[in-house]
C-alpha cells in the first residue's frame, strides 16, 4: 500500500519519525461513537437566553433610520444591541497579524454592503421570542447600485464597495494594489513561442455547509470573567478578536472550543463569538447564538469567488517558455482573510513547473457578496484547478501526452523557481510516474525513466534579467531587452537503466545540451541564460522546514 | 407559554418532560430530558443529524412534535451500548474510521441500527439506502458503508455483543 522513497524529502525529514503507516485510533473517535462528545451547543446553562440577528435583505443600501421601539417591547426580550453598543465597532481579522486596516463593523453603522449582514441583534427568553422580536424592528434603507463581479468592481465609476479601500481593491502595505511576480520577459518569450494559449477560468463561491452551523455561547463565569463555548476552529484567533471588538483583556474571555462539528475553514471568522459575549456583558446572563440553516448558507463566509487569466507560451516540444497569470480573488464586502488567499496565489503560481519566463498579478477585489474567507486550500485550490486545465489544453495543443506533458515541464532539484528560490526535494516526475501506472496510463520509456534528481540545475538555475520599468522596478514598462528569448534546458533522461536510489545522485547536475524528443519541428536553439546575480550556495541540510511568512516576507520560528 | 406534560421511554428509561405548544422532539431531549447526543444540523429535515428511532423506526427529531411521542419508546446513541460493551456498530465505526467530526455519527448509527434489526443481511445498496438522508461533510460514505457491513457480517444474525469491547 504505501511505498517509502526515501531519497526524496530526506533533507525535511528526520528518520526518527516513526508513525507514518501506522494506524493510530482517534483519541476523540470514543466520544463519536457514543453521542458523548461535547460539542459547543451541548452544555446546558440555568437562564439561557437567545440572540438572533437582523440582517440586511439589500447586498448594498444606507442605513436611513433604524427604530427597534417595538422590538423592546416585545415578550421575552431582555436587551436590542445595536451598533453603538458595541465598544469597538471596527474590525479586520488578521489585524491581530498587523495585516490590513479595520474595515468591517460587527453590526453595521452607515450602510449595509452585503445581503444578509448583521444590523441590530436581539436576546431574548426564547428563540421564538427572539425570532418575534426581529419582525418588530423597522429599518429605513436606501438601497444603493451594487456590483458581484470582479472585473466590474474595479472599472472606473464603479460603486464603491467598502469606504476603507475605495478602488475596491485591498490595499497591500498600503500602497499596492495587487500582489505581483515577474521574471523573466513573457512578451518576448510570447513573441518567439511556436503557440500561445490563452484561456479564462473562473469559480463560484463555496459554502463550507458544516452538519453543525456556526455557533457560540456565552456566560458570565464568578470571577468576572466569562466562558464562551464555541464551534470556533481559531481558538486563540476568535479570543483575540472578540477581546478586541469588546474592548476587554483577553484574560476576562476563557474560550472552550476545539471540539468542531465540520468547520473546513469556515469557523475561523468569529461570526458569533463577539456578539455572544457583548450578550451575556449586557444581559448579565448566559446566552446562546448560533446560526440556523439559512444563516448558515446565506451569511457563513464561504470560499470566495475566484478568475483566473492565464496566457501560456509553448514550445512545439512540449516546454513551456512564457506563463502570464492574472487572477482576481473575490473578498466580498470585506476583507476577512482574502487578502492573504492572493498572497498564496502569487506564491503558488506558475505551478510546479519551471518556466523560464513568468508575469503574475493577483488582486483581492471587494464585492457586495458575502465575505468570503478561508476554505481548504484557499488561495491555492481554484488557481491549482486553473493551472492543469491548462496544462491539459497545452498538452492537446502540442499533440503530447498530458502526463509525458507535466513530467517534461516538471521542477527538478536545482531549477530556479520564478520566486528565486532553489527547487529542491522535488518530486512531481515521480508522482506522475506512479499516478500513471496506478491508473494504467501508458507512458512513453523516456519519460518512466526521468526522475526529480537528475536533468535541473544548470541553465535552469539561471535568474534571468526581469522587465523592468523606466524606475527600475518591475511595473508594467518593459525595457528594450537584448538578451535572447529563454527556453528551459530540456531536462535529461538518465541513461537507460533505473535511477539507483541508494547511490545519490548529484543534486545539481550541470546538463549537457542534447536532442529533445521527436517533435514536428526543433524548438529553437536555447542560448546561455543571462546570469544577473550568483546562484546562492547550497542551505546547509536541516531537519524540520523553515517557516516562511508570505505576510512578511521574512522568516520566524 | 403553557407547557404540555409528555412522557416516554428513552433508551428504557421513563422520562417526563414539560414542551411548549410546537416543541419539537429534538428540543425536548436535548433542552428537556438533557440527551445532547442527537444533534442540531438544519431544522428542515433535509440532514438527518437528529435521526432518532421512535418505536423502532428512524425518525427526524427536528420535524417531530415532542407531544405526539407520548407514550412511545425512543432510541438515541446514548442507548446503543451496553454499559461498557460497545453495540457492533459503534465498533465498526470506530475501526473502519467512519466518523471524522462526529456531528453526523449519532444520525447515522441510528439510521443504521434501524436497518439492521430488521434486515440483519444487508446489501451495499441496503446500506447506502438507509443512510441516503443522513450528510455527512467530512469523511465521505465508503468508510460509513464499509462499517455498517461490516457490523452486520459480525453480528450475523446472533448476539455477539463480546465483540463490541471498547479499545481505546
Amino acid at each position: 500500500m504505501l511505498e517509502f522513497r526515501k531519497e526524496y524529502f530526506k533533507d525535511e525529514r528526520d528518520d526518527r519519525l516513526n508513525e507514518v503507516g501506522q494506524p493510530r485510533q482517534r483519541q476523540d473517535m470514543l466520544g463519536h461513537v457514543t453521542g458523548r462528545t461535547r460539542y459547543f451547543d451541548d452544555h446546558a446553562f440555568e437562564g439561557l437566553l437567545h440572540l438572533k440577528v437582523l440582517r440586511s435583505p439589500h447586498p448594498h443600501a444606507r442605513l436611513r433610520a433604524i427604530d427597534v421601539s417595538a422590538a423592546e417591547r416585545s415578550p421575552g426580550v431582555k436587551r436590542v444591541i445595536r451598533a453603538a453598543d458595541v465598544p469597538v465597532n471596527k474590525n479586520t481579522l488578521l489585524s491581530l497579524i498587523n495585516f490590513g486596516k479595520d474595515d468591517e463593523p460587527l453590526l453595521a453603522v452607515d450602510k449595509v454592503r452585503y445581503k444578509g449582514e448583521p444590523i441590530v441583534a436581539v436576546v431574548a427568553e426564547s428563540e421564538a421570542a427572539a425570532y418575534e422580536a426581529l419582525t418588530k424592528i423597522r429599518v429605513d434603507y436606501d438601497p444603493l447600485p451594487a456590483v458581484f463581479d470582479v472585473e466590474e468592481a474595479i472599472k472606473p465609476g464603479a460603486p464603491v464597495v467598502n469606504e476603507t479601500y475605495p478602488a475596491n481593491t485591498f490595499e497591500y502595505h498600503e500602497k499596492y494594489n495587487h500582489q505581483k511576480l515577474r521574471f523573466g520577459d513573457v512578451e518576448r518569450a510570447f513573441a518567439s513561442a511556436d503557440f500561445v494559449v490563452e484561456e479564462r477560468y473562473q469559480m463560484s463561491p463555496i459554502e463550507h455547509a458544516p452538519t453543525e452551523t456556526n455557533g457560540s455561547i456565552a456566560a458570565p463565569e464568578t470571577n468576572d470573567r466569562f466562558v464562551v463555548h464555541t464551534c470556533t476552529q481559531a481558538l486563540f484567533f476568535s479570543l483575540g478578536t472578540a477581546a478586541k471588538l469588546l474592548d476587554v483583556p483577553s484574560n476576562r474571555l476563557h474560550f472552550i472550543g476545539g471540539t468542531v462539528g465540520g468547520g473546513f475553514g469556515g469557523k475561523v471568522d468569529s461570526l458569533t463569538e463577539p456578539l455572544s459575549i457583548l450578550g451575556a456583558m449586557l444581559t448579565g446572563r448566559p446566552v446562546r447564538y448560533v446560526l440556523g440553516r439559512e444563516e448558515e448558507m446565506q451569511y457563513g463566509c464561504p470560499r470566495g469567488a475566484e478568475r483566473h487569466y492565464i496566457k501560456d507560451g509553448v514550445m512545439r516540444d512540449g516546454r513551456i517558455v512564457a506563463r502570464k497569470v492574472t487572477s482576481y480573488f473575490d473578498a466580498g464586502a470585506y476583507t476577512r482573510l482574502s487578502s492573504y488567499g492572493a498572497v498564496k496565489c502569487i506564491a503558488h503560481v506558475p505551478g510546479p513547473y519551471t518556466i523560464p519566463n513568468v508575469h503574475a498579478d493577483s488582486y483581492c477585489v471587494f464585492t457586495n457578496r458575502t465575505p468570503a474567507t478561508a476554505m481548504r486550500g484557499f488561495g491555492i485550490t481554484g488557481v491549482d484547478f486553473s493551472l492543469e486545465v491548462q496544462m491539459d489544453k497545452l498538452a492537446h495543443k502540442v499533440g503530447m501526452d498530458p502526463m509525458e506533458f507535466r513530467i517534461l515541464n516538471a521542477y527538478r532539484d536545482g531549477d530556479m523557481k520564478a520566486h528565486r528560490r532553489e527547487a529542491h526535494n522535488c518530486a512531481l516526475v515521480e508522482c506522475v510516474q506512479v499516478a500513471a501506472e496506478k491508473a494504467g496510463w501508458p507512458i512513453r520509456d523516456e519519460y518512466r525513466r526521468m526522475n526529480s534528481l537528475t536533468g535541473g540545475g544548470g541553465e535552469r538555475a539561471a535568474i534571468p534579467a526581469t522587465a523592468t520599468d523606466e524606475a527600475g522596478r518591475i511595473g508594467a514598462g518593459r525595457p528594450a531587452s537584448t538578451t535572447p528569448t529563454r527556453v528551459p534546458a530540456m531536462p535529461i533522461p538518465p541513461p537507460s537503466r533505473e535511477p539507483q536510489p541508494a547511490a545519490a545522485p548529484p543534486r545539481v547536475a550541470p546538463p549537457p545540451r542534447s536532442a529533445p524528443p521527436p517533435a514536428p519541428s526543433p524548438p529553437p536553439p536555447a542560448a546561455p541564460a543571462p546570469r544577473e546575480q550568483p546562484k546562492p550556495a547550497a542551505p546547509a541540510p536541516q531537519h524540520g522546514a523553515t517557516r516562511f511568512s508570505s505576510v512578511f516576507g521574512t522568516r520566524r520560528r | 407559554m403553557a407547557k404540555t406534560p409528555v412522557q416516554f421511554r428513552l433508551n428504557g428509561a421513563d422520562k417526563a418532560v414539560f414542551v411548549d405548544g410546537g416543541e419539537n422532539l429534538l428540543n425536548a431531549l436535548r433542552r428537556g430530558v438533557g440527551d445532547m447526543s442527537t444533534k442540531f444540523g438544519c431544522g428542515q429535515g433535509t440532514c438527518g443529524v437528529c435521526t432518532v428511532l421512535i418505536d423502532g423506526e428512524p425518525q427526524l427529531a427536528c420535524l417531530t412534535l415532542a407531544e405526539t411521542c407520548a407514550g412511545r419508546g425512543i432510541e438515541t446513541a446514548l442507548g446503543l451500548a451496553d454499559g461498557p460493551n460497545l453495540h457492533p456498530l459503534q465498533t465498526a465505526f470506530m475501526e473502519h474510521f467512519a466518523a471524522q467530526c462526529g456531528f453526523c455519527t449519532s444520525g447515522m448509527l441510528m439510521a443504521a441500527k434501524a436497518l439492521l434489526d430488521r434486515n440483519p443481511s444487508p446489501t451495499r445498496e441496503d446500506v447506502a439506502e438507509a443512510i441516503s438522508g443522513n450528510i455527512c461533510r467530512c469523511t465521505g460514505y465508503e468508510p460509513i458503508i464499509n462499517a455498517i457491513l461490516d457490523a452486520a457480517s459480525k453480528r450475523g444474525g446472533q448476539a455477539s455483543r463480546e465483540q463490541g469491547h471498547a479499545r481505546v
